[in-house]
């Protein structure tokens, strides 16, 4: 391995939220040509560390230093300046704008009255060619695709001459065969003398890609090690500080069908077809996995499942039964429970209190409220059960739910899809940005419901999480579903092909017997 | 005399312009302001403080185009207000413009009573003469239409060239668009996303003020209280019906002022057969139409109304 | 200087903090005041005398309140569902138009039937006002900022046609106004010789049932789930569409009812001087009161208060009244900054 000088050096770097310390005496190098990958659970402090270096934070103490020289806290503009690029989880493009505005914003002093496009746009083509980042300088950014859109996000920072590149779960809305690319190009990068800095929880990546570890816990940190000399194994304990928490699976016994979709189609206002007739069948007692790239299809699926929209051409049934015109109220009512994707937003009304939000789909039945009158006693005594029942850390029923912590807001949420006693339960993304205790949970309930009959239809871009869980597996590519395999006759190079639209799902072995 | 004779006759184009002006002055204004995320309702105010800024300006004793000036510094001033309650600290955008309205509205009228507290009629100052540029003013149709205004209506469609120019062909007005449609997309490339948009918003509401000032500069010569009389809401529908593009905000503000001179050449010659109150609701009830017109198409600015709060996502 | 939130919301801030930036606002006006040559400390005497001092101000007082109780109402309500309805004064004159239809010979019926007659059919009145832009805005996503704020211009026009032409009473001696409501439509004095009506407790009685509507109802949690999150509520199965339509009507109708009692309370006459913008001080009354419908009654006091205290005052130091406007303007600004204070906190680096 070579080694070369010094790029970025952090030091002593702590952070407080309040009574929480979100990094604690954090110090780590990067040197010139490599590749560091920063490993650590959700809130374990490494989104709060990138933050510090990009000047989004300012750290209490401790101190950041580039190419050897200090570097000002809390400017953005000195940490570009300074040659730090970043490439954010959820990308900061403008959508309605061309991928060369969206390259070039702020690259040019703000006062000169020329724009320069023209410069622009050969410089911007050469980067291009020469690292094998293709994509149209004239195209919309709404009209790519996630890949693409992560192209134009590693050109932004390549265009400003960026020394030190960090990406931030770049992985997460890619397949594997996008994301092996990346890796290529990375690479590419990391041979023509940038550093990389990798933030991710995957190990594999980190075991095949990275040149150096560190695994953040708590703030701290707690493993520091070359990538050669560990394993995956150790990395796993590191972060989650002792043994993984593994869930049991049961072999399935599945019943009679109790949702099913037939060649559904949607398209969106614009004409793109979102759902090209899909079909699905759920049945009661199992749990049936969607894999997939985020952005085939599945917020369609699962708002169409939520009541939220109507297929515009096939049929969704449940229990047997065509469903007309779906609604949420409808969907409820025919005992459909809905876990969103999106917590905050969607699952809950931040501002109305815990037991509010628990009876926010059931508010109208007794003994809720009567002709019209809401009974406050009744709510605050079932809220108080379930908060007991589903461990929902809170300070009671009346506190507003915005106040409570990731975890415990999909506890909550669970608490009132599953005390409705469902007999369909849609899960979308239902551990996304949890830690590994509230995930565990999560999927324990789901399985204890279908034990107890239910069918779970979990929409998921996690992997590990559907083979962990999932009874049958199904992967969704361009609103359509590669037909079901069960987990043990599943592979995952299979399943990724699968997921960038090339054969099923289905192993080799499998296919062939 | 039918509607088409009206249409070739010079006069009406020129009352057309004339009455176009403000209204331009205030769609630009408000166009900035949008495009940078933020929607000011405190339009209606700041023609009003502007209005009565420049008026009162010469009626001091200072000069005309002293007066265009303080009315600038005036509407600039509002709009760091606005900037500062609804960008820096993040305020409804709605509650905040009409605050902004009634506070503007309300000091305007305060001066002007505290100035003049026992005069009965509006004195009146001597307003911006039509131009009389040798040469160009005799150029048929243009001449009178474009050259036989006021020179505030040449400023009107400068400030609409500028404009123009500065949003899509200067690094700054690359900014501005991408600060109205997603910050982070700023932010993250080292720009101050609240610099931007409060410049944004001190600058449009600077044009909206000289939109006022035009009513006591040019097409009066007194000031009176409730002469902006809802100009400022016509100005953000005619935002809306020029998708918030400025070239179509010229279009609108000329489609608009035509409208309004066709009815007041018909409410001359109808004399009374309809009651003039309906011909004075029109332009509001247009207001309406093309907004409910030009919904389905309506492209908003993606991050309008949305505040922007460093370090939060 | 960047904002942090805080932890726990301070409550002792919560309460304190409005009544702080009301204090700013009136120093605010203090110096606007001084510039106009008279001594603040004076004039702020004078407007508290003008307001409070004696039986007959304290009277005057609670009659200005009285219709900005109504359209503080009407705001807080359509404000709480993120229902932006700025057309409280066009709907206040629905009301009257309405009223005036109605009360001027139409109908004849006992004090007791009529009263209450007027109130609903001018509730109708301003709410079906509110429900075209309301419509406009759920089916179509039109802005309803705009559309009823420029209904505002529409409506008033339309009472200016109606007293200057069809309406205008022969009996006024060329004044524009429409004939008096008749005898069994007017509401009785609260207090013999003074102008307070009792028009006054009915708005206390619609604050006691807005707040217990929003606070104790089902309807009420749905107007306010689809105020904090439209997406949520949707998702939960709450009708969002029918709750939004019914808090328009709500809206529209205590803003209606403001008219109404103007006319059958205090004028006795359509006119066009009937709200001097009534509709719009109403969105300052229920943002100070927080959208909290008996915070309202509270707000509006406060209003009354300055406004009726700025009139006297103004009379005996030669300054514009226009700075009561100047005033609750200030006063918006400085509370909607204030609401800021128990949830965030201020780092100044």
């Amino acid at each position: 391995m070579r080694q070369s000088q010094t790029v970025l050096r952090i030091r002593g770097v702590t952070k407080r939220f309040g009574p929480l310390v979100a990094n604690d005496d954090v110090s780590l190098e990067l040197r010139r040509g490599e590749m560091l990958a920063l490993l650590g659970e959700n809130g374990a402090g490494k989104t709060t560390l990138m933050h510090i270096l990009f000047g989004h934070y300012r750290a209490d103490e401790g101190e950041v230093e580039v190419m050897g020289r200090p570097l000002p806290p809390g400017s953005p503009r000195a940490a570009l300046d300074a040659g730090v690029g970043m490439v954010h989880q959820h990308f900061t493009l403008a959508a309605n704008m061309t991928v060369l505005e969206n390259v070039t914003v702020g690259t040019r002093p703000l006062f000169s009255a020329r724009l320069r496009q023209g410069a622009a746009r050969r410089r911007l083509a050469d980067l291009s060619a020469r690292f094998g980042l293709h994509v149209d300088p004239d195209a919309r950014v709404r009209d790519l695709s996630v890949g693409q859109r992560q192209r134009v996000e590693i050109l932004k920072a390549l265009y400003r001459d960026t020394r030190i590149l960090i990406l931030d779960e770049p992985t997460a809305v890619l397949t594997p065969q996008e994301g092996e690319q990346l890796f290529a190009t990375l690479r590419l990068l990391v041979n023509r003398g940038l550093a990389v800095i990798l933030i991710t929880h995957k190990l594999r990546e980190v075991m095949a890609a990275s040149d150096r570890c560190v695994v953040l816990r708590h703030g701290r940190v707690v493993l520091r090690t070359a990538t050669h000399e560990t394993d995956a194994d150790t990395l796993a304990r590191a972060m989650v500080g002792g043994e993984v928490p593994r869930v049991g699976r049961r072999p399935g016994e599945p019943g009679a069908e109790v949702l099913a979709l037939d060649g559904a189609v949607l398209c969106d206002d614009g004409g793109r077809t979102l759902l090209d007739g899909l079909n699905l069948t759920l049945r009661a007692g199992e749990i049936l996995g969607i894999a997939g790239v985020s952005g085939n299809g599945q917020a369609a699926l699962a708002d169409m499942v939520s009541g939220l929209l109507r297929p515009q051409a096939g049929e969704l049934r449940v229990h047997g039964r065509a469903v007309a015109a779906p609604s949420p109220a409808g969907m409820l009512a025919l005992g459909v429970g809905r876990v969103p994707e999106d917590r905050i937003g969607t699952g809950l009304v931040g501002d109305l209190s815990v037991m509010e939000n628990l009876v926010l789909e059931i508010y109208r039945q007794r003994p809720w409220s009567r002709w019209g009158l809401l009974d406050f006693s009744a709510m605050r005594r079932g809220a108080r059960e379930l908060i007991a029942r589903f461990d929902v850390r809170c300070q009671g029923p009346g506190a507003p739910a915005r106040q409570l912590s990731g975890g415990n807001m999909q506890k909550l949420i669970l608490a009132r899809v599953l005390s409705g006693n469902p007999s369909v339960i849609l899960a979308n993304q239902p551990t996304w940005g949890l830690d590994v205790g509230a995930a565990t949970f999560v999927h324990k309930a789901l399985m204890e419901a279908s034990r107890a009959g239910a069918g779970v239809l979990l929409i998921s871009e996690d992997l590990d999480e559907i083979f962990q869980v999932a009874d049958r597996i199904q992967v969704m590519h361009r609103g359509r579903l590669s037909a079901p395999v069960r987990p043990d006759e599943a592979d995952a190079a299979a399943i990724g092909l699968a997921m960038s639209g090339h054969g099923d799902a289905r192993s080799e072995a499998a296919r062939a017997s | 005399m039918g509607v088409l004779e009206l249409l070739l006759e010079t006069g009406f184009w020129v009352a057309t312009v004339r009455m176009a002006t403000p209204l331009l002055f205030g769609t630009l204004g408000e166009l900035i302001c949008e495009r940078a995320g933020v929607l000011n309702l405190g339009i209606e105010g700041i023609m009003a403080a502007g209005c009565m800024g420049g008026w009162c300006w010469v009626y001091l004793g200072g000069s005309l185009w002293g007066a265009v000036g303080f009315a600038a510094a005036v509407g600039a001033a509002l709009g760091l207000v606005h900037a500062l309650l609804t960008v820096r600290l993040g305020l409804s955008q709605h509650v905040t413009g009409l605050g902004i309205t009634m506070l503007a509205s309300a000091l305007s009228s305060f001066a002007f009573r505290m100035l003049l507290p026992k005069a009965t009629t509006p004195p009146k100052i001597t307003p911006f003469a039509a131009m009389d540029i040798p040469g160009l003013g005799s150029i048929p149709f243009l001449g009178p239409v474009l050259f036989g205004q006021t020179p505030l209506t040449l400023l009107a469609l400068a400030a609409l060239a500028v404009t123009a120019w500065v949003l899509y062909r200067t690094p700054a007005g690359l900014a501005l668009r991408m600060a109205g449609e997603n910050p982070m997309a700023v932010e993250s490339q080292g720009l101050s996303v609240h610099a931007i948009r409060t410049a944004a918003v001190m600058a449009g509401s600077a044009l909206m003020a000289v939109g006022g000032a035009f009513l006591t500069l040019a097409a009066f010569d007194a000031y009176y209280i409730g002469m902006v009389n809802g100009r400022g809401w016509i100005c953000i529908a005619l935002v809306v019906f020029a998708s918030w593009r400025p070239g179509k905000a010229l279009l609108g503000a000329l489609l608009f002022a035509a409208f309004d001179a066709v009815q007041m050449r018909v409410q001359q010659q109808a004399g009374l057969a309809i009651p003039y109150q309906v011909y004075l609701m029109m332009p509001y009830v247009f207001s309406i139409v093309a907004l409910v017109v030009m919904s389905r198409r309506a492209a908003y600015p993606a991050a309008l109304l949305v505040p922007f709060r460093k370090g939060e996502r | 200087m960047r904002l942090e939130p805080r932890q726990e919301p301070s409550l002792a801030l919560t309460v304190l903090a409005p009544v702080l930036a009301v204090g700013a606002a009136l120093a605010l006006c203090s110096l606007l005041i001084w510039w106009a040559g008279a001594p603040p400390g004076r004039a702020l005497g004078l407007l508290l005398k003008g307001a409070l001092g004696s039986t007959f101000a304290l009277t005057e007082t609670l009659t200005r309140a009285t219709p900005l109780i109504f359209t503080g109402l009407a705001a807080a309500v359509a404000f709480r569902a993120r229902l932006w309805n700025i057309g409280a004064e066009g709907q206040l004159y629905a009301g009257a138009v309405m009223a005036t239809w109605l009360g001027t010979g139409m109908l004849d019926l006992p004090a007791w039937l009529m009263i209450p007659t007027l109130f609903l059919a001018g509730a109708l009145a301003g709410g079906l006002l509110l429900l075209g832009p309301t419509l406009l805005k759920t089916r179509l996503a039109v802005d309803e900022v705009v559309t009823t704020l420029l209904l505002n211009f529409v409506v008033v026009l339309a009472v200016n046609w109606l007293v200057f032409g069809p309406w205008k009473d022969p009996m006024a001696m060329g004044w524009p106004q429409a004939a008096p409501v008749v005898d069994a439509a007017v509401l009785a004095p609260l207090v013999a010789k003074t102008r307070l009506h009792w028009g006054f407790v009915i708005a206390l009685a619609c604050a006691a049932g807005a707040w217990a509507l929003m606070r104790f109802t089902t309807w009420g949690l749905e107007i306010r789930a689809v105020g904090l999150s439209e997406r949520a509520s949707r998702f939960a199965g709450i009708p969002v569409g029918r709750a939004v339509l019914r808090t328009a009507l709500l809206s529209g109708g205590l803003a209606g009812m403001a008219g109404v009692s103007e006319l059958a309370g205090l004028k006795g006459y359509l006119t066009l001087d009937l709200s001097p913008g009534f509709g719009y001080s109403g969105i300052v009354v229920a943002m100070l009161a927080g959208l909290h419908p008996l915070g309202v009654v509270a707000a509006a006091l406060f209003v009354a208060v300055v406004s009726i205290g700025a009139d006297s005052m103004s009379r005996a130091l030669e300054i514009s009244n226009y700075i009561a406007d100047v005033a609750t303007a200030l006063s918006l600004l400085a509370v909607l900054v204030s609401m800021l204070a128990p949830r965030w906190r201020i780092r100044w680096r």
